[in-house]
């Protein structure tokens, strides 16, 4: 029963299965932030000690997460988080970038919905999750064939639903044959996964978000190369070198840059163990639940990443059952209202309707478990079942 | 008892969960999203599920929204599109209650291992001295809201919560303000959800159907007026007809769809005694004789005799003979029949079916 709060330290009984939504801030994340509490509150933009002595801690966050993503500390904007990077990196600030924006039909909202709002047009993704690349050619070709400019091309490195991973080296070898077109890439679920010095490196312009990586909510960034032009989003007290106003959120800055560098330093025992686990884990459903696909295959996917459809079963009540047995999972990425909707991404992947409407999102972090993936692998089959027994 | 309590935003509803709570059931509160679209009358928008998770969230209820807008486009929309097109009225709140509150919803409190479904209307549910469950009038006489949900079968009443039926609207808004809850000086909402007060019925009903415009004509065929929309006309209506004023009032007496014409009548030419009625509901078994028939959701109960028509064995139909002469009622509204019968709480009046004008 509810009790207001059910922190996940004080309830071991919830397995958390979704952690593209968000994950738990890393112990060593909490304990760098803490001093920029009470004690060194100072406001990077003034010029006392306590001043300078936020800016020092900037700087070195700055250096730090340009160092995990192989970039220069003078090429990361900080902003609240992965929409708001997006939004900057599409728009390309005030007044918006000139030509239009092409995205990949599975973005995130936070991408989709600027690029259509701008007028943009999407491209069409395979049934593996990854961008198509004909279809990315066929689109640019209509563009300039009707004699508008290309603003830019925005495609995510990892999708937030599937876990699907693109290639951006073949995406920017695509580009190549345009006149240098700008690259953007939402970066915000892969980045706690991939190493961005190498995955990342083609992009012009890259979307990160801390508290999907054991960082803090509402601090992220947008990397924007040297070479390429970005016009300030926010305006006004010019922090940010003029990209991007507004009191910077120092103690979320910290903690972000901590959680990079947590990421980038366990990154190979951590993608190792948690795709064991997720191995496991899909096999596993795969044995025990009758009618369920692998949204897509696991080869070109986030090691924690995992997405099935289960025919027959629709999720909403899946979900509530999965969560009365401790298992907290999603259909899909979180909506507004709180309910379903149905999914952008995997109508773009050609899911069927009724296999949409069965769609479970198992995802594994940092700090996954074995229990947890033994939990998830009794309840699933239960719940679908049960669901089954009373008609949906 | 494990109770989910469909949470709607309005203070009836949280006072109703709040009861629950108050008696020691294991609560847990539930918004229904059932309408996506354009909505200004107080329902199903984002701002009523704000208002229910947070009055939820002051009971220490934990929250959940289902998303059940295929169905209520299924069950209540279509339906309620499809009716006006064939020129019959619709009460879209009943077919809400029947298809959504107390099936989709229903089944899926038993899909979750709950025990039974609250709701804030303002009806009871009592029991008969055979042990079996009838819906009853709420206390508060002028928010009695047991006509939409006469649909109620006695098995499914088994299953249903209406804690706030033996409450008035004062002593519900006293209680939320005792509880300090949020939604205690909320307006009652009203109206139909999908439809916006601001630019209403016929503007809804333009986006999915062909609305066409005809003539008003008198009895003897005379030539009054046009309407923009005949389907959006109802037998018995008064106003916004826009005829020219001077002469007594006069109402709606008929609706032709064919031929695109509204014949205005007096008072008196909306008065029968008979009356026809299809898509029969039973709360147990059907019944004949003398008994109190409301035909709108806070208009009067009046004795009429019905009679089943056993010549049409496979759609069963009722004939209702009124005993006073009875204002006419638009094809496709709900009759509710009322019977005096013996509950364990005493003698009352309770919902023993109901079905639509023919």
């Amino acid at each position: 029963m509810y009790s207001g709060s059910t922190p996940r330290s004080e309830s071991s009984w919830l397995a958390d299965l979704d952690h593209a939504s968000t994950t738990s801030l890393r112990p060593e994340v909490a304990a760098a932030m803490e001093p920029f509490g009470a004690l060194r509150y100072g406001n990077p933009s003034g010029s006392h000690l306590l001043a300078r002595d936020a800016v020092r801690a900037v700087d070195e966050a700055r250096e730090q997460i340009a160092g995990v993503v192989g970039c220069r500390p003078s090429e990361v904007i900080f902003t609240s988080g992965g929409t708001e990077s997006d939004n900057h990196a599409i728009t390309g600030g005030l007044p918006p970038r000139v030509g239009l924006p092409i995205c990949s039909a599975i973005e995130h909202h936070a991408v989709l919905d600027v690029v259509h709002a701008l007028g943009g047009l999407t491209v069409a993704v395979n049934s593996a999750g990854q961008i198509d690349q004909d279809d990315l050619h066929r689109v640019l070709h209509r563009v300039t064939a009707q004699g508008s400019s290309i603003g830019l091309v925005s495609v995510m490195l990892a999708n937030n639903e599937v876990g699907s991973i693109n290639d951006l080296a073949a995406v920017a070898a695509c580009l190549l044959e345009q006149d240098s077109i700008t690259l953007h890439t939402d970066a915000v679920q892969a980045a706690a996964w991939l190493d961005l010095r190498s995955t990342a490196a083609p992009a012009h312009m890259i979307s990160l978000s801390g508290h999907k990586l054991g960082g803090p909510k509402g601090v992220g960034a947008l990397v924007v190369r040297e070479s390429t032009k970005i016009r300030p989003m926010l305006l006004g007290g010019g922090q940010e070198r003029n990209r991007r106003s507004g009191t910077l959120n120092v103690a979320g800055i910290v903690g972000f840059a901590v959680a990079m560098m947590s990421v980038d330093s366990q990154r190979e025992a951590t993608n190792q163990r948690i795709a064991a686990l997720r191995e496991q884990l899909i096999s596993g459903l795969l044995a025990s639940v009758d009618g369920l696909i692998e949204t897509v295959g696991r080869s070109v996917q986030l090691p924690g990443s995992c997405h099935v459809c289960i025919a027959g079963v629709d999720s909403e009540s899946l979900l509530l059952l999965l969560e009365a047995e401790g298992v907290l999972a999603s259909a899909g990425s979180s909506c507004a209202s709180g309910a379903r909707e149905a999914s952008h991404v995997l109508t773009a992947l050609g899911v069927a309707q009724d296999s949409a409407q069965g769609a479970l999102r198992l995802w594994l972090g940092w700090d996954s478990t074995q229990a947890d993936v033994d939990r998830a692998l009794l309840a699933v089959p239960a719940a679908v079942a049960r669901v089954r027994e009373f008609g949906r | 008892m494990r109770v989910l309590a469909a949470l709607s935003g309005g203070v009836d509803s949280s006072v109703a969960a709040a009861l629950l709570q108050a008696e020691g059931h294991q609560v847990v509160a539930v918004t229904m999203k059932l309408w996506g679209g354009e909505s200004d009358t107080g329902c199903c928008s984002v701002s009523e599920v704000e208002d229910a998770r947070r009055a939820a969230s002051q009971l220490n209820l934990d929250h959940h929204v289902f998303n059940f807008s295929e169905e209520f486009e299924q069950h209540v929309v279509e339906p309620y599109v499809a009716d006006h097109a064939a020129g019959r009225t619709p009460n879209p709140c009943v077919e809400c209650n029947r298809h959504l509150k107390f099936d989709v919803l229903l089944r899926r409190a038993e899909l979750l291992g709950y025990e039974a479904v609250a709701t804030g209307h303002h009806a009871r549910v009592v029991t008969l001295l055979d042990g079996t469950r009838r819906i009853a009038r709420g206390a508060d006489s002028a928010k009695d809201q047991s006509y939409v949900l006469y649909t109620l079968t006695a098995a499914e009443l088994e299953r249903v919560l209406l804690p706030i039926g033996t409450m008035t609207k004062d002593q519900v808004r006293e209680r939320a303000t005792e509880l300090e809850l949020r939604t205690a000086v909320k307006p009652d909402s009203q109206d139909v959800c999908f439809i916006t007060r601001a630019s209403g019925r016929a503007a809804f009903l333009e986006q999915r159907i062909e609305l066409h415009p005809g003539r008003i004509q008198d009895q003897d065929g005379t030539t009054l007026g046009t309407v923009s929309a005949v389907e959006v006309v109802t037998l018995g209506q008064r106003r916004g007809l826009h005829l020219a004023g001077g002469a007594a009032a006069r109402y709606v007496v008929d609706v032709d769809l064919e031929s695109a014409t509204v014949t205005v009548g007096g008072p008196e030419e909306l008065l029968n005694m008979e009356l026809e009625l299809e898509n029969l509901v039973w709360a147990a078994e059907a019944v004949e004789g003398v008994m109190n028939l409301q035909c709108s959701a806070h208009g009067p109960a009046l004795p009429a005799t019905v009679t089943i028509d056993s010549a049409e064995h496979d759609r069963s139909r009722l004939r209702v003979q009124w005993h006073e002469p009875h204002r006419r009622i638009a094809n496709g509204q709900s009759v509710v029949m009322y019977a005096q019968l013996d509950t364990t709480s005493g003698t009352e009046q309770v919902v023993v079916g109901g079905g639509l004008v023919r």
